[in-house]
């Protein structure tokens, strides 16, 4: 299929960007965004031209990096899948395809459709792990006995791969699902609950702290994640704050 | 405690909060709207001790009020903030493909509500106020009998008035329709999400305001 694209350039993170018109030919439709991409980008080098920057590392939906804002969504326009999962048979012949980047302040663009999302990691080391002795006696994981339903909620928590869509799809820019995840896959587990005010509060502060806007509970980001992440796990993060702050 | 007010979290539970206040106080401001319909003495009656009990001139008035500006200025700030976090719009934006209308434009239903509110004020609260506490006139009668369905009749000759209620009242079905579920999401409570509760918001959110509107009409095309 023939295709036009329009997609955001920008030369580096001072730069004023602009949506710029590429035409793609003989596109198959079996062929992943990514690939389509590539064949843009292998035809630019040809051209001479500089190629169009964009995150992207396992292409098999694991390692949320493929941040692409699709034709007004969040990974383009299929349910549960990351950019790189996207296949080119969502789209037909003659399409238009807009192709931006994550658009938040806490997520300022680098370069073309590349953004930076350390923010996400400030956020982690504010309070998304335990701590345990890792000396050589660490204790078997199977030693506590914790429920089947835990575990299972825990795990879908932790299924999160920190891509940030819930941000670029909310309409506040608002982090919470991602951080209700990660709040969650520990408070759900007795290893996690130690340290569960502590760390609640402090990732919420951080979270807060990098500009990320507040959730209004409109449901986009849970629609638009490429693993299902609950909005369930919002309202226990907010449980978790009214906990933390009523045994201050 | 005082930390988490400060926080994005908090804020969601203090609109969360206020909102539920006033989704009880809309409720009892109903079912006595309805008396009017039902029995004009019995409304009479009614409307005389609301205006002038001390529990809910003095207490309730002023907490309600308090909580009607607090959700506002609150709403305001939300907005402002969220703006904040998305200087850069994007040139494509499909909302409609993840949201509802409804919980998109929060903002916008409640400033037709807060324009309604100035309007419902300058209608029947001052003259209230005015008649009460300035003319110092507590007897709530006029020509020898009572008179606030007398009053609530003459408001509602105005086309023009009665216009812009039904239309205020749909706002406010449009911004409950979101609110009703989203208050509970934000206390931490997954009810909100389940089946029956989103029917019952659902039903409260069109229920009240479509009562309102047929009070209205009613009186608009019952006055003799
Ligand atoms: S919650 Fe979903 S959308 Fe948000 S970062 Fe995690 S995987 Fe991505
Ligand atoms: S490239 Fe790893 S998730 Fe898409």
């Amino acid at each position: 299929m023939n295709l036009t694209l329009k997609i955001w350039r920008q030369k580096d993170s001072n730069a004023k960007g602009q949506m710029v018109d590429y035409k793609v030919t003989d596109i198959s439709e079996h062929m992943s965004f990514l690939e389509m991409m590539d064949v843009l980008n292998e035809q630019l080098i040809n051209s001479g031209e500089e190629p169009v920057a964009f995150d992207h590392d396992c292409r098999e939906g694991i390692c949320g990096m493929c941040s692409m804002y699709i034709n007004g969504e969040a990974h383009g326009p299929d349910r549960g899948v990351t950019t790189c999962q996207l296949h080119m048979r969502m789209f037909k012949d003659g399409d238009t395809i807009t192709i931006e980047p994550w658009r938040a302040t806490a997520f300022p663009v680098i370069k073309d459709l590349v953004v930076d999302r350390t923010a996400f990691e400030r956020i982690q080391q504010a309070g998304g792990y335990i701590s345990v002795n890792t000396s050589g006696n660490t204790q078997d994981a199977n030693a506590l006995p914790i429920s089947k339903h835990a575990a299972d909620e825990a795990m879908d928590a932790a299924t999160c791969i920190g891509c940030g869509a819930c941000v670029a799809t909310c309409k506040n820019s608002s982090a919470m699902l991602f951080v209700g995840a990660k709040v969650s896959q520990y408070a759900l587990l007795p290893q996690g609950q130690v340290e569960a005010a502590d760390r609640v509060r402090n990732m919420v502060a951080q979270m807060d702290l990098e500009g990320f806007g507040n959730c209004t509970n409109t449901g986009a980001c849970e629609v638009e994640c490429p693993k299902g992440i609950s909005l369930d796990n919002i309202a226990r993060m907010n449980r978790e704050l009214i906990k933390a702050s009523v045994s201050d | 405690m005082s930390g988490i007010f400060n926080s994005s979290i908090g804020r969601k539970i203090a609109m969360a909060l206020s909102a539920f206040f006033l989704m009880i106080f809309l409720l009892q401001h109903f079912v006595i709207n309805s008396l009017s319909v039902i029995n004009p003495d019995t409304f009479n009656e009614v409307s005389h001790f609301m205006g002038t009990n001390w529990l809910i001139q003095y207490i309730m008035q002023p907490v309600l009020i308090f909580g009607v500006v607090f959700h506002f200025i609150m709403g305001f700030i939300l907005e402002i903030k969220n703006r904040r976090a998305r200087q850069i719009s994007y040139a494509k934006n499909n909302g409609a493909a993840n949201s509802t209308w409804m919980s998109r434009n929060m903002i916008y239903s409640g400033m037709v509500i807060l324009a309604f509110i100035v309007l419902h004020f300058i209608d029947f609260w001052f003259p209230e106020i005015n008649t009460k506490y300035i003319q110092g006139d507590m007897s709530g009668m006029h020509n020898g009998e009572f008179r606030y369905f007398h009053e609530l009749q003459e408001k509602f000759l105005s086309p023009a008035r009665v216009a812009a209620y039904v239309i205020a009242f749909v706002f406010l079905a449009l911004h409950l329709l979101h609110g009703f579920t989203s208050a509970f999401q934000s206390m931490g409570s997954t009810a909100g999400r389940k089946k029956a509760m989103q029917n019952f918001g659902k039903a409260y959110a069109i229920i009240i305001p479509l009562g309102f509107i047929i009070i209205a009409l009613y009186h608009h095309l019952n006055h003799h």
